[in-house]
């Protein structure tokens, strides 16, 4: 591939860190909008670009059981889906958290049915939050293939030992042509050590995974799980960093844009995060004193450096892209306010739902999230959510 | 198994709770969920071995006198050496009193 700068549509470039990651096992079904990730895969499996195994399966279902076989015998594994695919792996999809697998997918996000729709929202990706796996949200092009970079190197970290979800907007990220930096792959190989599973399933040393779990011992399991995924966040902060080093190109858990001296603070996940700065730049000409704040890691969800982030300013404006039915707002808000209760200095949270199947959320639109939601924090309007442009 | 599953600290799991030691679901003794037991009358078995065959728990022995049994230690009492045997050898009693 050679590195330097290209002008490629992400999903190819995503595909194409996956072949440089190495991979030996890639099991997906194709679903829109996350088809031309594995289908490129394919090609270059098939042109014997890349020494791998190529899976092609009857269903998602299927996808992921073939990824838990692999990784169960220490095979570096990829798949990718979005939406119902998502939904029909589901299954299996918190298994490979439970049996701490370290498969590393492309969630190319998309909304779920129904009505049927294979446009972008983040529906699918909340629908498995508690699964236990790492999810990182990313912005851009650049941001999409460096991830796959770093969660191989993060998922098969002997420490942690999960899978990673790589989310990504559908449409407006996955069929974006953009300049993309490739790496080469004396640089990938340095970075990615070889993956050497500690209980790796082998006819010479025989293990159960998955087993029965009497409710004697299902606490403690989970336990286990929990203290994984916490203990996961120093070595993707370690993994990040070096990243930097190496590339120059710098990742944190959670990322601000003019917020150290504004008074309101628009938080976003994933591409939302690209149009937020530039409209932040447009009112803070028109004298707003307004900041973005990114969520990049969503779980381990990075506590302590989100307050660090947020802390002191009058008020948050936080745009969902999901909604939760009849719950207390989107799932980031939820996350966000539970995270500020009963913190000192916490800034009151005013939540937007916009951007449901693809609708465009213009720079416009921004706008008038942060005006009116300013306007609702200025006068203690700050219960529940709103859906932004709902007609009716 | 080192340890009795009711004791064990989740420090103590592996990860993903791997289980590292073969066959040890024969530590855990399975068989108080059960609500009839068999009940061989060995005088009349003629040691065909159909019951040891059909047993879902695999847990039918064969006892040294030649004729077959139950390891109440794992049997379920689901029924079925009961139902399968030729000679109607086996009954199944109720476990209550």
């Amino acid at each position: 591939m050679g590195s330097g700068r290209k002008g490629v549509e992400v999903s190819i470039a995503m595909a194409d860190a996956v072949a440089q990651a190495d991979v030996d096992v890639i099991a997906a079904y194709p679903i829109t909008p996350q088809t031309h990730i594995v289908e490129h895969l394919a090609d270059i499996v098939a042109d014997g670009e890349l020494d791998a195994e190529f899976v092609p399966v009857d269903s998602e279902h299927s996808a992921m059981s073939v990824c838990c076989g692999s990784a169960a015998v220490g095979a570096r594994t990829f798949t990718s889906t979005s939406s119902q695919g998502l939904a029909l792996m589901s299954e299996i999809f918190f298994i490979t958290a439970a049996m701490r697998l370290p498969v590393v997918m492309a969630l190319a996000n998309r909304s779920l049915s129904s009505p049927l729709s294979i446009w972008n929202d983040h529906s699918d990706v909340m629908m498995v939050r508690d699964a236990g796996w790492i999810h990182i949200f990313i912005e851009n092009g650049q941001e999409a293939y460096d991830a796959i970079f770093n969660s191989f190197r993060i998922a098969e970290d002997p420490d942690v030992m999960l899978p990673v979800a790589v989310n990504m907007d559908g449409f407006i990220l996955t069929h974006m042509i953009e300049p993309v930096e490739y790496v080469d792959n004396e640089l990938v190989k340095k970075y990615i050590p070889e993956f050497k599973m500690k209980n790796a399933l082998h006819p010479d040393c025989p293990i159960s995974m998955g087993c029965f779990g009497m409710p004697e011992i299902y606490t403690e399991t989970q336990m286990n799980r929990e203290v994984g995924v916490v203990n996961s966040y120093p070595v993707i902060i370690k993994a990040w960093e070096e990243w930097g080093q190496l590339t120059g190109r710098h990742y944190h858990p959670v990322e601000t844009y003019l917020s150290d001296d504004a008074e309101y603070c628009i938080v976003t996940m994933g591409s939302f995060g690209e149009t937020a700065m530039e409209v932040a730049d447009m009112l803070r000409e028109e004298g707003e004193k307004v900041g973005v704040v990114k969520i990049r890691l969503w779980r381990p969800f990075p506590l302590d450096e989100f307050r660090k982030a947020v802390l002191g300013k009058k008020g948050l404006i936080v745009i969902d892209r999901a909604i939760s039915f009849g719950g207390p707002g989107g799932p980031v808000a939820s996350e966000v306010r539970s995270a500020l209760y009963n913190k000192k200095g916490a800034p009151v949270v005013v939540n937007y739902v916009a951007g449901l199947a693809g609708r465009d959320v213009s720079r416009k639109d921004f706008r008038n999230i942060i005006l009116e939601g300013k306007k609702k924090a200025e006068s203690g309007d700050t219960e529940g959510f709103t859906l932004y442009g709902v007609r009716g | 198994m080192a340890k009795a599953m009711d004791e064990i600290k989740w420090q103590e799991l592996e990860i993903g709770a791997v289980v590292t030691e073969p066959g040890n679901a024969a530590e855990y003794k399975t068989g108080s969920w059960r609500s009839e037991r068999p009940v061989v009358q060995k005088e009349q078995c003629i040691k065909c071995g159909v019951c040891w065959l059909f047993c879902p728990d695999m847990c039918i022995i064969r006892a040294v006198e030649g004729h077959f049994t139950a390891n109440l230690n794992y049997c379920k009492g689901c029924g079925i050496c009961a139902r399968e045997c030729p000679v109607g050898c086996i009954t199944m009693i109720s476990e209550e009193g």
